[in-house]
């Protein structure tokens, strides 16, 4: 046996108990994509399909249905009011969580992180426990004729709710990591609180805040179970996006729910996209990022 | 405040005053009004209306499908999560940024297009309906819905484990002569299972609570295929707010004791993956 051979065997057993043979791997793959094939492609190419089914004029008379078109617009402007709000909210507490040190901080990442832990619907519930006719405040709002359940703000409060944790939590990590020696050298140099925020703090969770910003506009456009419970489904008054396609969806008309249901489907993709973009150019950013050579070591 | 250093930054007054309040006025009052309310109902009544016999197929199904879900995504996760870290094949990059698919899609989209897939005439049903695979209105229907909402739960918390995997061990354990089924089954799967565990809470946690997906696949049958946030629903339509507030503090104190748990295993799991 030559010294060649010997080394391709000994190689050919090593990778044989490190890695899985090449009939095994590809089975795994295969399953691993039946099941990916199944729960991610087909619905999503589903969608699409359906939504064309009764040609591109029924697409399109049923995106420009009058009823359609408001429930666009209601979905654009419970965004517009509800996405900022919670952008503000997760700028406050990221900076008060990650620059400072208090008691009950832990405490305080468990409330922020509470509306994911309930469904929807509770969440609804709640606000029209609150605000609806049986509720604490109904009596006030009737005798003042403020409309807050079935109405614009109820669905707003309710969107708030369900997207608060969002933009909190993609800031507070980064916050973390990036520590407050810059804020304290522009402290230094004179720069006053707001601007060492703009130009020093902002700049540097960017890319954070974008990812928090995508995602809550994502589930602020398609929530569906809380937004359902305090909207009263008037049709061309209170029904959001996925509301209409829901009510579609009981009507003869088989592809129109799905016509509609292409712009959130859009929406998705659009939002992956956007968030494989912004962890493309960070892993890039960090990969390019010259070695800090000339830093003194972290304390 | 407790911090003993100086701290030079400004402004922790003003946020954490506004976070406080923030917190207040959208999570913390609302979760207040249901418990408060609820106090208004006496121990007796709150036990009927939340063990009724219609209630407690609720709770069959929506515990009963989600843990099913929960586990069918622990274990093709896991092998969906293994393809995407170990292999490389054709799609694999575009694969991985569609698992996160089902987070950015409307449930509601999901129900829908999950529903048409599964129905008779559907691309899958055509197929499985012969068969008697019924995924549109029947209790699999939900099983299908709440499996495709929690799809990434395990995926995405097994990724980063599998990606910080130290290959060392694997070859000390060939070195020293293990197979490689005998070193998946003693030391990368003893490795991993805690975080299993954790995706398989995590799903588990976000399926009791969903409500849009299901509402379209399936079917809202009361006794058959009527999920608890399904009934609160319907409650809530007939103006019976005390039944609902009922069924909701139930799964809300469920919910609260799975993320107690959620927490603890994370912790746990911490333990097993640090390097």
């Amino acid at each position: 046996m030559t010294a060649a051979t010997q080394r391709r065997e000994r190689t050919a057993a090593s990778t044989r108990s490190t890695q899985e043979s090449p009939f095994v791997k590809w089975t795994l793959i295969a399953v691993a994509m039946l099941f990916a094939g199944v729960f991610l492609l087909l619905p999503l190419l589903n969608v699409f399909v359906q939504a064309f089914s009764a040609g591109w004029s029924g697409y399109w008379g049923a995106l420009t249905d009058e009823d359609t078109f408001s429930a666009i617009k209601l979905t654009l402007i419970i965004a517009a009011i509800s996405v900022p709000l919670n952008v503000v909210f997760g700028l406050a507490a990221s900076w008060c969580i990650a620059k400072f040190d208090f008691r009950g901080k832990a405490m305080l990442l468990t409330f922020i992180d509470l509306p994911f832990a309930i469904s929807p619907v509770v969440s609804g519930l709640m606000i029209v426990l609150l605000f609806g006719a049986q509720g604490y405040a109904g009596e006030w709002l009737q005798t003042h004729d403020i409309k807050i359940i079935f109405a614009l703000p109820g669905m707003v409060i309710a969107t708030i709710f369900v997207t608060f944790p969002f933009v909190a939590r993609e800031l507070i990590p980064v916050m973390q990591a990036t520590g407050s020696d810059q804020e304290q050298a522009a402290l230094t140099l004179g720069a006053s609180g707001w601007q060492t925020f703009w130009h020093v703090t902002l700049p540097s969770v960017k890319t954070g805040l974008l990812y928090g910003i995508i995602l809550c506009n994502a589930r602020a456009m398609g929530e569906f179970g809380a937004v359902s419970v305090v909207s009263g489904h008037i049709t061309g008054l209170t029904d959001t996006i996925p509301l209409r396609v829901e009510k579609l969806y009981h009507e003869f008309n088989p592809a129109a729910p799905f016509a509609v249901a292409s712009l959130l489907a859009v929406l998705a993709l659009v939002t992956l996209a956007l968030k494989t973009f912004l962890e493309w150019r960070e892993h890039r950013r960090l990969e390019l990022a010259p070695p800090p050579e000339n830093l003194p070591p972290p304390a | 405040m407790a911090d003993k250093k100086f701290n030079p930054l400004p402004g922790f007054g003003l946020t954490l005053g506004f976070t406080l309040f923030y917190l207040s006025v959208i999570v913390l009052i609302p979760i207040a009004a249901l418990f408060l309310k609820s106090f208004s109902l006496s121990w007796r009544e709150f036990l009927d209306l939340a063990t009724n016999a219609r209630a407690l197929a609720a709770y069959k199904l929506t515990f009963g499908a989600s843990a099913i879900a929960a586990l069918a995504n622990a274990v093709f996760g896991t092998l969906l999560a293994w393809v995407l870290v170990r292999y490389d094949f054709p799609g694999r990059r575009f694969i991985d940024a569609l698992v996160d698919f089902p987070f950015a899609l409307p449930t509601a989209v999901a129900g829908l297009t999950l529903a048409s897939l599964f129905a008779e005439n559907g691309w899958l049903g055509q197929f499985l309906v012969p068969y008697g695979i019924k995924g549109a209105f029947t209790p699999l229907g939900v099983v299908l819905a709440l499996t495709f909402v929690c799809m990434p739960f395990v995926v995405r918390t097994l990724q980063p484990v599998l990606e910080n995997f130290d290959r060392g061990v694997e070859e000390a354990a060939a070195t020293l002569g293990a197979g490689r089924w005998r070193t998946f089954l003693r030391i990368i799967a003893p490795t991993l299972l805690p975080t299993i565990i954790t995706g398989f809470a995590l799903a588990f946690a976000r399926a009791i609570g969903e409500y849009g997906s299901i509402v379209f696949i399936s079917g809202n049958m009361p006794f058959q295929t009527e999920i608890a946030p399904t009934l609160i629903v319907m409650r809530l339509e007939s103006y019976d707010y005390t039944g609902a507030m009922a069924l909701a503090i139930v799964l809300m104190v469920f919910s609260f004791v799975l993320l107690a748990a959620i927490n603890w295993l994370e912790n746990w799991a911490g333990k097993f993956t640090k390097q």
